[in-house]
C-alpha cells in the first residue's frame, strides 16, 4: 500500500477507493443519491484537493495533508465491544439531553430515539436512504453544492452514514439534541460522516455537535452537516470540537432558512490539529435571521481556518456574525467571512466582526471580509482586529494585586466570553464557559469523564 | 509610611518627575496639587507601577521596603491603592470574580485564609453600603457603560474592599458633580483609620473641602516646590497658580 500511495496522487488514490468500494458506498442508496455520489466525485477530481490558489481556501492547504495521508477508510461501521456510556460520559451536569452517538462516521445502532414526539424521525443515514427515501432525496443534497467546494464534493462522494433527523411542523423539542462524534480506533482512520436535519415550519430544535477522538491514532474527518429550517422554525446548532492534535477535522454546516426562520450557531474549536470549519447559510426566505458565533483557541502548531458564507437572496433578512480567534505558540487561525446580497434582496441587514487576540510573535492570524452586494436599501457592516492584550486593562487588574498571568488570563476569557454569552442552553453555557477557562490555562480540557488518556 | 528620596521618572524619554522627595506617615492625609503637565499623575502612575514610566533615579520606600522593586499586583498586595484618574473598562470581567480574585490574592499573600463565597458576598454588600454604590453595579462587568460617577465610586469601593494602607487618589474628582463628590469624599473619610494614610492628587480645591489634607504640596515642573498645611488650599484657590510661578521667579 504504501508502494502505492508514494506513486499515486491523492486524487488518484481517492478516485481508485470509490471504484473499489462503489458496491458498499452505494448499499441501500436509489438512483438519485447514485447519481449525487457519482457527480460529487466528477466535482471533486476537476477541482482536486485544495490548495492555496483556490480563493476559498486561501489561508489552508489541504494538499499536504492528503497527499501524505494513506490511513484506512471506514467503508463498514465499527465493531463496538465496550459499553458507550461507560466509555463516554458527558460531565455537563443537570445537562439533559437527547444523546446521539456516531462512531467513525457511523450511527451508533443503540442510541435510543423512542422519547421523540409523533411523526419525529430520527435515525441512521443510510437506513433513511432506504426507509425514508422519498423524504430523504428531497432534501439531500440540496443545500451543500457539491460543484463549488471540494471538501463537499469529496465528502457527498464518499457519504455512507450519519444522522438523519426529522421534525415535523409545529413539533417544539425541548431538550437539546446532543450528537457526539467519536473517533476511536486501532489505526489511523480517515473517516466521513454525513448528517441530514429537516425542521419542518413552526417547528424548534437544539442541536448540538460534540467532536471528540478517543485513541491516539491520526485522524481526518471529513463531515457534512445539512440543515433545512422550514418557515418559522427556530434552531440553535452548537458545535464543540475537542479533538487532539493528530485531527485534520474538515468539517461543512449548510444551512438553508425559509420565511421568517430564526437560527443561531455557535463554533467552538476548543482543541484540534487542522481545523478548516466551512459554514454556509442560505437565507431563501423573507425576514429569516442568522446569528452566528465562534470562537477558535489555537496552540502549538495548530491551524484553525473558519470560513462563512452568508447568502441573502430574499429581502428583509437579517445576518450577524461575531467569530473570535485566541492564538497562542506558533499556532494559525484564518477567518473569511463572505456576505452576498443578491438583487432584490432589499432592506437587508448584514453585520460581521472578527476579533483575535495574538499571544506570541510567531502566532499568525488571517481575517479578510468579503462583501458582495448587488443590491441597493442595504445595511451590511464588517470590521477586523487583530491584536494583543489590552495593556491598560492588564495594568488595571495589577493595581487591584492581581499578578500578570491571572491578569492576562482573566482578560482573554474576558475576550472570549463575548460569544459564549450567546449560547441560549444555560448548563451548556457554563460548562463552555469552565471548558474555555481550562483551555487557555493550558490545562487539558476534555469534557467528558472519559478514560482514554488520548489528548495528545 | 512612605519616604520618596529624589525620584526623577520619564516617559517615552521625556523627563516627567524631576526630583521629588515626600514623607508620608501612618494617619496624614497629603493633597498634591499643580497645574496640568506639572507631573501629579505621572507620580501616581510611578507609585503604583505602570511600566510606562521609567524611574531613572531615586528610591521609594514603603513600610520600610523598597517601592520600586515590586510589581504592580505586590504593591498592591503590601497595600497600595491606587483610584484611577480614568478607570478602565474591562467588558466580560465581572465585577463580581474581579474583586473576588482580588481580594483572595491579596489574603493569600498576607497568608490571611481565603474568604468563602459567602463571607465574601457579605463584606461586598457591607462595603458597598458604606459607600454607597448603586447593587446593580456589581452585577456588571469591570467599568462597562459606568457614567463618570460610577466609576468614581466604583473605585472608592474597591479600596474599600482592599483596605489598603495607603491610598492615592488621581484626579477623584475630574468630572463628578456634587452630589457624587460628596459621595465619594465620604466614602474616602469613612475608610480613613489612624493606621492609613491618603495622598489626593487634585487641579482643583473642590474636593479638599470635603477630604481636608494635614499637608498640601504644590508640584510644578516635576519638582514639589511649596509645602504647608491645610491653610495652602484657600492661598491657591485665590491667588491661583500663576503666583506659586511668580514666587519661583518666571
Amino acid at each position: 500500500m504504501t508502494v502505492i500511495a508514494n506513486i499515486e496522487s491523492a486524487e488518484q488514490r481517492i478516485s481508485r477507493l470509490f471504484l473499489e468500494n462503489t458496491s458498499l458506498l452505494n448499499d441501500g442508496a436509489g438512483v438519485v443519491l447514485r447519481n449525487h455520489r457519482e457527480q460529487a466525485l466528477s466535482a471533486f477530481l476537476r477541482m482536486g484537493i485544495p490548495d492555496r490558489k483556490v480563493e476559498n481556501y486561501k489561508y489552508s492547504d489541504f494538499t499536504k495533508l492528503f497527499a501524505q495521508e494513506n490511513y484506512n477508510r471506514a467503508f463498514l461501521p465499527t465493531s463496538f465491544d465496550f459499553d458507550m456510556q461507560e466509555v463516554f460520559t458527558c460531565d455537563v451536569p443537570e445537562f439533559d439531553t437527547h444523546l446521539l452517538f456516531n462512531v467513525n462516521g457511523w450511527y451508533f445502532d443503540q442510541n435510543k430515539t423512542d422519547q421523540f414526539p409523533k411523526g419525529t424521525i430520527i435515525k441512521s443515514l443510510k437506513r433513511a436512504w432506504k426507509e425514508n427515501q422519498e423524504l430523504v432525496e428531497k432534501y439531500y443534497g440540496t443545500m451543500a453544492d457539491v460543484t463549488k467546494d471540494p471538501l463537499s464534493a469529496l465528502n457527498s462522494a464518499f457519504a455512507q452514514d450519519g444522522v438523519f433527523i426529522y421534525i415535523p411542523d409545529h413539533i417544539v423539542i425541548e431538550k437539546p439534541i446532543q450528537i457526539i462524534n467519536l473517533l476511536r480506533s486501532e489505526e489511523d482512520l480517515y473517516v466521513t460522516q454525513r448528517n441530514l436535519i429537516v425542521i419542518g415550519k413552526n417547528a424548534q430544535v437544539k442541536l448540538m455537535f460534540c467532536d471528540h477522538t478517543l485513541a491516539i491514532h491520526s485522524y481526518i474527518a471529513n463531515y457534512l452537516s445539512e440543515i433545512h429550517l422550514g418557515e418559522d422554525a427556530v434552531a440553535d446548532v452548537y458545535g464543540i470540537q475537542n479533538q487532539h492534535n493528530g485531527t485534520a477535522y474538515l468539517n461543512g454546516t449548510f444551512i438553508r432558512q425559509e420565511r421568517n426562520s430564526h437560527l443561531i450557531t455557535n463554533t467552538i474549536s476548543l482543541h484540534g490539529g487542522i481545523t478548516r470549519n466551512n459554514l454556509h447559510v442560505d437565507l431563501a426566505g423573507e425576514n429569516a435571521n442568522a446569528s452566528l458565533f465562534g470562537l477558535s483557541l489555537t496552540d502549538k502548531d495548530q491551524h484553525s481556518d473558519t470560513f462563512t458564507s452568508i447568502e441573502h437572496g430574499q429581502p428583509g433578512c437579517h445576518s450577524n456574525q461575531i467569530f473570535k480567534n485566541v492564538l497562542d505558540d506558533n499556532s494559525s487561525a484564518a477567518f473569511t467571512g463572505r456576505i452576498h446580497v443578491m438583487p432584490g434582496a432589499k432592506k437587508t441587514e448584514a453585520n460581521q466582526r472578527n476579533n483575535s487576540v495574538l499571544l506570541t510573535k510567531a502566532a499568525k492570524m488571517n481575517t479578510k471580509p468579503q462583501l458582495v452586494i448587488d443590491n441597493d436599501d442595504v445595511k451590511c457592516s464588517h470590521g477586523a482586529t487583530i491584536g494583543q492584550v489590552n495593556e491598560e486593562a492588564l495594568f488595571y487588574l495589577q493595581t487591584r494585586g492581581i499578578n500578570e498571568k491571572e491578569a492576562r488570563l482573566m482578560l482573554m476569557f474576558a475576550f472570549a466570553h463575548e460569544v459564549l454569552t450567546n449560547i441560549r442552553v444555560e448548563p451548556l453555557r457554563q460548562s463552555i464557559d469552565r471548558l474555555v477557562n481550562k483551555r487557555l490555562r493550558g490545562e487539558v480540557s476534555r469534557c467528558h469523564d472519559c478514560k482514554l488518556e488520548c489528548i495528545r | 509610611m512612605l519616604i520618596i528620596k529624589d525620584l526623577h521618572a520619564c516617559v517615552e524619554g521625556k523627563e516627567i518627575l524631576r526630583g521629588i522627595n515626600l514623607t508620608i506617615n501612618a494617619g496624614e492625609v497629603h493633597a498634591i496639587m499643580g497645574p496640568n503637565g506639572s507631573g501629579k499623575s505621572t507620580l501616581a502612575n510611578v507609585l503604583a507601577g505602570n511600566t510606562n514610566y521609567e524611574v531613572t533615579k531615586g528610591e521609594v520606600s514603603f513600610n520600610g521596603k523598597d517601592l520600586l522593586g515590586m510589581s504592580a499586583d505586590v504593591r498592591a498586595k503590601e497595600g497600595l491603592f491606587l483610584s484611577f484618574q480614568y478607570p478602565v473598562e474591562i467588558p466580560g470581567v465581572s465585577m463580581l470574580n474581579f474583586l473576588k480574585t482580588a481580594v483572595n490574592e491579596s489574603r493569600k499573600y498576607r497568608q490571611v485564609k481565603e474568604l468563602t463565597a459567602g463571607d465574601f458576598l457579605k463584606l461586598m454588600r457591607e462595603k458597598k453600603e458604606m459607600v454607597q454604590i448603586d447593587s446593580q453595579l456589581t452585577n456588571r462587568s469591570v467599568n462597562e457603560g459606568f457614567s463618570g460617577g460610577e466609576k468614581k465610586k466604583n473605585e472608592i469601593f474597591q479600596m474599600a474592599m482592599l483596605e489598603p494602607k495607603l491610598a492615592i487618589l488621581d484626579e477623584t474628582d475630574s468630572g463628578l458633580d456634587i452630589d457624587a463628590l460628596r459621595i465619594v469624599a465620604n466614602g474616602v473619610n469613612l475608610l480613613k483609620k489612624p493606621e492609613n494614610a491618603t495622598i489626593v492628587v487634585t487641579h482643583y480645591q473642590r474636593l479638599l473641602d470635603y477630604i481636608v489634607p494635614d499637608f498640601v504640596h504644590v508640584l510644578y515642573k516635576g519638582q514639589i516646590v511649596k509645602s504647608a498645611g491645610k491653610e495652602l488650599v484657600l492661598e491657591l484657590e485665590e491667588k491661583g497658580y500663576d503666583w506659586i510661578k511668580k514666587e519661583l521667579g518666571e
